[in-house]
C-alpha cells in the first residue's frame, strides 16, 4: 500500500468566465521515502494538483472530485478540523517564493515554534530546543543566535531552508515541494536540492516535487509524472521520462533542457499551453505538436501502459515504430557518451 | 533603534521651527497694526508706541520672531491675548480637552466600527452583508458632517430630546459657574458629536481595512500559515490582521492630526468651545497671539503624534527599524 494514492483526480475553479478545469482526471501514488516529481509548464496544473491534496483550494469556488488516500483515509473528503491536523504535521508543504512565504513580522523562532505548538502540547522552551535542532539540521550558520531574527535579515537561499525547517519540524511522513529551488540562484539550489535529499535520507519522508525544471528532476526524483494542460501525459520511474520517454511532449521538455555539451542545440517547444477555459478537442498538445495527424485533432488519447507491460504510462495516438523512433532520436541529443 | 529614534527627533525639532516660523510669518504680513489693536480704542499714539515697544512689536520681524520662539521654549510662554490680556497659555489650556474629548472619543468610535465591519466584509467579500456595508461606505463618505451634524441635534436633540442639543461638560467636574460636570455629563454631551464626525472616518477606514485584510489574505505567507496547520481563526488573529493593521497605523496617526483641523466644523455646530471654536473666535476679532497660540499648539500636537506613529510603527514592524 503506497503512502498516497491519488485516484481519478479533477480539480476545476469558477471564474467570472466560467468553469476551469484545473487538474483533469490525474492519477499516482507516492510511497514512503520515495520522491515523486511532477513536470511541466506555468499553469498545467501541477501546483493546483497538490493544493487540492492539501486542502488549500479557495473553499467558495472549487469543485473536486476523486479521491486521494493517505494513510488509510481520503483527504479530500476529511472534514476540515481533520484536514488541518493532517496539515503541517502527516503533511507539508514548501513553496516557491521564500522571500514571500514567511511572515515579515513574526521572528523565525516563533514561526518554527508555532508549526510544533500547533500539532504538540509543549512548553515554550521545548519548542524552542525543537526549532533550533532544525535550523541546525538545514544548515544555517550561527543557528543560536539566529532564531529571533525576522525573515528580511535573511537571504533568499536561507529563508527557504528556514521553510525547509519549518516543514519538516514535525516529522511529516510526505513533502510536498512546489517550485522550491525556482525563485533561487543556481549555485543556492543545488544546496537546496542536497539539502532536501539529504534530510529525506535522514527523516525517510516521501517527497512531491513539483517543477517545470528536468535538470531538478534528474538530481532528486524516482518517478515522474508530466502534466500538460491539467491532464496527466506521461508517467513511469525516472529511466522511462528520461531514457525511454515517449510523448512528443516529454522530448520537447527534454530537448529545451540547457547542455554545455558541444553543438547541443537548445530547441524550444513552439507556442504557449492552451487555454483551460476552453481546451482544444482532441489531444490537448496536438497544436504544438509536430508529429499530429489527423486523428490527434478529434479523439482524446487515453493514458496506456507501454507494450512492455510496465508501470510507463503515456497518452499519444502515435503508433509504437514512431515513438520507438522519437525516444532513440532525443536521447541522441540529449546524452554524451550514453550519459545524461 | 537608538539611531532611529534620534533621527525622528530631529526631524520633529526642524518642523516645530518650520511650522513656527511660517505661521509667524502669516501673521506679519496681514496690513494691520497689533499695537493699535492691543492699546485700546482710546490710545494716544504715545500709548500705542509704548505698548508697542513693551509687546516686542517695534524690533525686526527676526528679532520678534526669536523672542516669541525664546518666550516659548524657555519659559513655555505663547503670550497674552490682545483683547482681554488673558494668558494664551490658559485659553488654550482651557480649549485642549475640549477638542482632545471630541477627536479621541471620535477616533474609538469609528475604529470600533470600522475594525469588525471591514474585516466582516474582507472575510465573506460579494456577500450580502459586505454590500450593506460598501452602501453605508458610500453614503458615510457623501453626507456632510456639518449637515448629519445639524440634523442630528435637531432630532435627537430637539425633537426626540434624547441628547443635549449642544454644549461641553468637563470630565473632571462642574467648574464654578458651570451647570454639569462630571464622566457621565461629559459623556453624554459628547456621544452625538463623536457619531457625526467617526462617520466620514469610518467609512473611509472600512474600505481600506477591507482592501487591505483582502490583499494580506492572498499573501504567500497567509498560505504558508495554513499550511502548517493553522486554524483559521489564528490564521485571521495572528497572521493577517497584524499585517494588515500596518498602514492603518500610519493612517490614523495623520488622521488624528487633521482630525484636529477637522474638529472646527463640529465643534461650531454643537457649541463645544475647543481649539477650533477658539481660533474661529481669535480670527474674527484679530486676536492674533490667540490664533497664533492656537496653531502652535495644534502643530505640536500633530509632530508629537507622527512621532508616536512612527515609533508605534517600528515597534509593530520590524523591517523598519533597520531602515
Amino acid at each position: 500500500m503506497a503512502l498516497l494514492e491519488v485516484r481519478d483526480l479533477k480539480t476545476s475553479f469558477k471564474t467570472d468566465d466560467g468553469i476551469v478545469q484545473a487538474v483533469d482526471d490525474v492519477s499516482f501514488s507516492v510511497d514512503k521515502g520515495r520522491t515523486l516529481a511532477i513536470v511541466g509548464e506555468s499553469g498545467c496544473g501541477k501546483s493546483v494538483t497538490c493544493l487540492t491534496i492539501m486542502g488549500l483550494n479557495p473553499r467558495q469556488n472549487t469543485i473536486t472530485s476523486g479521491e486521494a488516500v493517505f494513510k488509510d483515509r481520503d483527504l479530500l473528503t476529511l472534514p476540515q478540523d481533520e484536514m488541518r491536523k493532517v496539515r503541517g504535521a502527516e503533511i507539508s508543504m514548501i513553496f516557491q517564493d521564500p522571500m514571500t512565504s514567511l511572515n515579515p513580522v513574526h521572528t523565525i523562532g516563533r514561526q518554527l515554534r508555532e508549526a510544533v505548538q500547533l500539532h504538540e502540547k509543549m512548553p515554550k522552551q521545548a519548542a524552542n530546543r525543537r526549532a533550533l535542532e532544525m535550523v541546525k539540521a538545514v544548515g544555517i550558520p550561527r543557528a543560536e543566535t539566529r532564531l529571533d531574527d525576522y525573515p528580511h535579515q535573511f537571504s533568499g537561499g536561507m529563508r527557504q531552508r528556514v521553510m525547509i525547517a519549518m516543514a519538516l519540524i514535525n516529522n511529516p511522513d510526505l513533502l510536498i515541494a512546489d517550485e522550491p529551488t525556482t525563485a533561487l540562484d543556481v549555485t543556492t539550489q543545488a544546496q537546496i536540492l542536497n539539502l532536501m535529499n539529504q534530510l529525506q535520507r535522514d527523516f525517510g519522508s516521501a517527497i512531491i516535487l513539483i517543477t517545470h525544471d528536468l535538470g531538478v528532476v534528474a538530481e532528486t526524483a524516482d518517478e515522474v509524472l508530466v502534466m500538460y494542460a491539467a491532464k496527466a501525459i506521461e508517467q513511469g520511474d525516472y529511466g522511462d521520462i528520461f531514457y525511454r520517454a515517449r510523448h512528443p511532449y516529454t522530448w520537447g521538455l527534454l530537448s529545451s533542457l540547457p547542455r554545455l555539451a558541444q553543438g547541443a542545440e537548445l530547441k524550444p517547444i513552439p507556442g504557449a499551453p492552451p487555454s483551460l477555459l476552453r481546451p482544444p478537442p482532441g489531444c490537448r498538445f496536438h497544436l504544438r505538436c509536430t508529429y499530429a495527424f489527423d486523428r490527434c485533432r478529434t479523439d482524446v488519447p487515453p493514458l496506456r501502459p507501454a507494450p512492455d507491460g510496465s508501470a510507463h504510462l503515456d497518452a499519444c495516438h502515435l503508433d509504437e515504430t514512431a515513438k520507438q523512433r522519437g525516444s532513440e532520436e532525443i536521447l541522441d541529443r540529449i546524452t554524451v557518451g550514453g550519459r545524461l | 533603534m537608538i539611531r532611529y529614534i534620534i533621527r525622528r527627533l530631529l526631524w520633529a525639532v526642524v518642523l516645530f521651527i518650520s511650522v513656527t516660523l511660517v505661521t509667524y510669518l502669516i501673521f506679519y504680513i496681514i496690513p494691520l497694526d497689533p499695537a493699535r489693536l492691543a492699546a485700546g480704542k482710546a490710545a494716544t499714539p504715545h500709548d500705542v508706541e509704548v505698548v508697542a515697544h513693551r509687546l516686542y512689536l517695534d524690533r525686526p520681524i527676526w528679532q520678534q520672531y526669536l523672542h516669541f520662539l525664546g518666550q516659548l521654549v524657555l519659559h513655555h510662554n505663547l503670550g497674552y491675548s490682545y483683547a482681554n490680556r488673558q494668558s494664551v497659555n490658559s485659553v488654550v489650556l482651557n480649549a485642549a480637552p475640549i477638542t482632545a474629548s471630541l477627536v479621541l472619543g471620535a477616533v474609538v468610535v469609528w475604529m470600533a466600527i470600522a475594525v469588525p465591519v471591514g474585516v466582516y466584509s474582507a472575510l465573506r467579500p460579494r456577500s450580502l452583508g459586505d454590500r450593506v456595508a460598501m452602501t453605508g461606505v458610500l453614503t458615510g463618505i457623501s453626507v456632510h458632517p456639518v449637515w448629519l451634524g445639524l440634523i442630528a441635534s435637531y432630532f435627537l436633540g430637539y425633537k426626540l430630546d434624547l441628547f443635549p442639543i449642544q454644549g461641553y461638560c468637563a470630565f473632571t467636574g462642574a467648574a464654578p459657574g458651570e451647570l454639569c460636570g462630571g464622566p457621565i455629563d461629559w459623556f453624554y454631551h459628547l456621544i452625538v458629536p463623536w457619531f457625526v464626525f467617526a462617520v466620514l472616518y469610518a467609512a473611509f477606514y472600512v474600505r481600506m481595512i477591507r482592501s487591505n485584510v483582502l490583499e494580506t489574505m492572498n499573501e504567500d505567507y497567509v498560505r504558508t500559515a495554513r499550511a502548517k496547520g493553522a486554524p483559521e481563526r489564528r490564521v485571521l488573529t495572528h497572521h493577517v490582521l497584524r499585517n494588515a493593521m500596518l498602514p492603518v497605523v500610519t493612517m490614523l496617526g495623520m488622521d488624528v492630526a487633521l482630525a484636529l483641523g477637522g474638529s472646527i466644523l463640529i465643534e461650531s455646530v454643537f457649541g463645544l468651545p475647543g481649539l477650533g471654536y477658539t481660533a474661529i473666535k481669535s480670527l474674527s476679532q484679530f486676536d492674533y497671539p490667540i490664533t497664533l497660540g492656537v496653531v502652535v499648539f495644534a502643530s505640536v500636537l500633530v509632530i508629537v503624534f507622527n512621532l508616536i506613529v512612527d515609533l508605534l510603527y517600528a515597534w509593530i514592524d520590524p523591517r523598519i527599524r533597520l531602515a
